[in-house]
């Protein structure tokens, strides 16, 4: 369902991205690993739009999605989270899913200040699935809270959460599991892989922690300085010789 | 640090003397037809000395002087209670709103003519501060040409009034629309851009109105201004005490009561109001529909905010178009208030106490924003006999303000959604 061809991304004299290709197919979940400054969020940040690729295409269910504005391909159903936790700090954790809902939401200014039935029905429908989300994350106990004061573990799951009431086809992941005590990361590996199996979205991930990594992939791409080194399956990436000189190192 | 605090109070005292003593101790005296140059008197002088050795010793002894002063707070008992939970503090503040309302319906007809003036021009700016406040509030855009749209409300009702007739009623809408498409058109170019640099190029926007205005003068009548604006009328009848245009009767005829030119100002000031409460009830509501959210989501985090579909332009705009809205609104009920209106009256420093009644109100605050609207239009008419030191006593509030209340007379407290809990 996305095709990333020959994908290139140079800043000033900097080429931060060469030539990587990569593909994701419905009901999969890929990973990107490298070592730091590989170019591993840049891939990101061209894939959703926040930087117009220099080179190379970008599909989505056929569609070329590169150099569209952010906010398009993230309505076309690419949703992604962020190495850094990004919420919105000062408004509530159940507030933070439904600005996410936004344009599920009838923002017609008259219906919504005459509290037209169709206004109501909506914004019930979407406290609906904020909950059924913070059920699933477990924070429904904390909905009312400051989504700023939420324990980082926390705060990953409900950003996760947040991308995931926009219905999104293919989930990006942007080190989800960083920060994370051991316990948590296996509730992580749980829950993406959950919605893999129940949500059926498709998820792309970068990730530094190997054993989250082996364990959920069905495919992994590993870059190495901004060009491609391996791809394959976590039994042949293991293996390979060249990904452990770069990035795994020797046992 | 107390060498340190030594020169640092040396040279505080210094530059008081820099400055005080050529501006209070010399003075220009006209001596026939030539100026002639005059000394300090040992008065004056002696008041710069004494004042540069106060700056010296409250800079020496600074420390232990903020440290007293920190302790002071510690006085007021209200410092550290715990904020109130939100239902209660909805039905509070609601409360007060209604009782505030309603004892302003009623209060005009017990004061003075010039009271009620005043009071209109409060309400006036309280509708600019409220349609600021979604802009600089809630949006986080710093706009500081706002008076460019209350301009185009104002001379859009002067205008249409001058050359066509039309009278205030069909004139508010069509002058708030005509400034949210302003807002619209001028905000569609400037909206990527953010923070310092949007403040400026808001704030040319402003000037850019003003000077158009000025220099229009087939058009506006340039800086003689446009007259003769007619006052709105009740289902027709006019408050005059003959009556202008044909067909409409007045309203001391229709009721059969004395002619009497209060009428008029109470009118207009109850016109004021209901638009000022209509302002203030439509953004409340706004602050809690979706586009209230995105606003929100849109100043906390941007990117964040993008990556979950948000179009920026579409937000921002939004609520830059709203402002404009609320701004016109205004400028219509200006324009009819004074029957007279020129450029003059939409300068810059317009846009800076708009501002500023936001900022001090407590940014996104709507209950702090009309105090504060209300303190920076009356407190400068009860301190006329200070004119001279009006603007000084101003800035001297506004330094005590960031000081102690940084965050302003009452910080918004955001009206959460709440989740309730299923059983």
């Amino acid at each position: 369902m996305l095709e990333v061809q020959n994908l290139s991304m140079r800043f000033g004299g900097l080429l931060a991205v060469d030539q990587v290709s990569l593909d994701v197919q419905e009901h999969e979940i890929v990973s990107i690993i490298g070592p730091n400054g590989a170019g591993k969020t840049t891939v990101f940040n061209c894939m959703s739009g926040f930087y117009k690729p220099t080179g190379g295409k970008i599909l989505f269910e056929g569609h070329e999605v590169q150099g569209k504005p952010d906010f398009r391909i993230s309505r076309l159903g690419m949703v992604r989270t962020f190495q850094h936790v990004r919420l919105f700090n000062r408004m509530t954790v159940v507030e933070n899913l439904l600005v996410a809902q936004h344009r599920h939401l009838n923002t017609n200014l008259i219906s919504g200040l005459l509290k037209t039935p169709g206004y109501r029905e909506r914004e019930q429908k979407s406290l609906d699935r904020a909950s059924y989300w913070l059920d699933r994350v477990g924070l429904l106990d904390l909905a009312n809270r400051d989504a700023g004061n939420l324990a980082y573990g926390q705060q990953r799951r409900l950003e996760i959460a947040r991308c995931m009431v926009t219905e999104p086809k293919l989930l990006m992941l942007d080190e989800p599991a960083a920060g994370l005590n051991p316990a948590e990361t296996r509730d992580l590996n749980q829950l993406i892989v959950s919605l893999k199996e129940d949500y059926n979205v498709s998820v792309v991930l970068i990730e530094h922690d190997m054993s989250l990594v082996m364990d959920i992939s069905d495919r992994i791409n590993v870059i190495n300085q901004g060009r491609p080194l391996a791809s394959g399956t976590p039994d042949e990436i293991r293996n390979n010789d060249a990904v452990i000189k770069a990035y795994l190192g020797e046992a | 640090m107390a060498a340190n605090n030594l020169k640092h109070a040396l040279f505080c005292a210094i530059v008081t003397l820099i400055v005080a003593y050529p501006i209070l101790g010399l003075n220009l005296v006209a001596s026939g037809t030539e100026i002639v140059l005059e000394g300090a008197t040992t008065q004056t002088v002696i008041s710069v000395l004494v004042a540069a050795v106060v700056v010296f010793l409250f800079q020496l002894f600074r420390d232990n002087i903020m440290a007293l002063l920190g302790q002071a707070p510690a006085l007021n008992s209200l410092a550290n209670r715990q904020p109130m939970e939100q239902s209660k503090r909805l039905k509070l503040e609601s409360t007060i709103l209604t009782l505030i309302i309603i004892g302003a319906l009623f209060w005009p007809f017990f004061v003075s003519r010039g009271s009620v003036d005043l009071a209109t021009l409060v309400l006036i700016y309280i509708m600019l501060a409220l349609g600021l406040n979604v802009v600089v509030g809630l949006a986080g855009l710093l706009d500081l040409g706002y008076v460019a749209f209350y301009a185009v409300g104002a001379y859009t009702f002067a205008l249409l009034s001058q050359y066509y007739g039309v009278s205030f009623w069909f004139a508010l809408p069509i002058g708030a629309l005509l400034a949210a498409t302003f807002g619209l058109v001028l905000g569609f170019p400037v909206l990527r851009l953010r923070g310092d640099y949007l403040a400026i190029v808001t704030l040319g926007f402003g000037e850019i109105i003003r000077i158009l205005l000025n220099n229009m003068t087939s058009l506006t009548g340039g800086p003689n201004g446009i007259g003769g604006i007619p006052d709105p009328t009740l289902f027709g009848m006019e408050f005059g005490r003959r009556v202008k245009e044909e067909g409409n009767t007045s309203f001391h005829e229709t009721f059969g009561i004395a002619y009497s030119s209060e009428h008029k100002i109470i009118f207009l000031y109850l016109i004021a109001l209901v638009l000022a409460v209509i302002t203030a009830l439509v953004i409340r509501r706004l602050m809690r529909m979706p586009v209230g959210r995105a606003w929100e989501a849109l100043r906390e985090d941007e990117i964040a905010a993008r990556s979950l579909g948000l179009s920026r332009t579409a937000v921002k705009l939004s609520a830059f178009t709203i402002g404009a809205f609320f701004a016109g609104f205004a400028g219509t009920v200006f324009a009819s208030k004074q029957g007279f209106i020129s450029p003059e009256s939409f300068v810059f420093l317009e846009s800076a106490i708009v501002l500023a009644i936001v900022v001090l109100g407590g940014m996104g605050s709507q209950l702090g924003v009309i105090l504060a609207a209300i303190a920076v239009t009356i407190l400068p008419e009860l301190a006329r006999e200070f004119s001279e030191y009006r603007m000084l006593i101003f800035g001297a509030a506004m330094v005590l303000m960031m000081v102690w209340r940084p965050q302003g007379l009452m910080p918004m407290r955001r009206i959460h959604i709440e989740l309730e809990k299923q059983e």
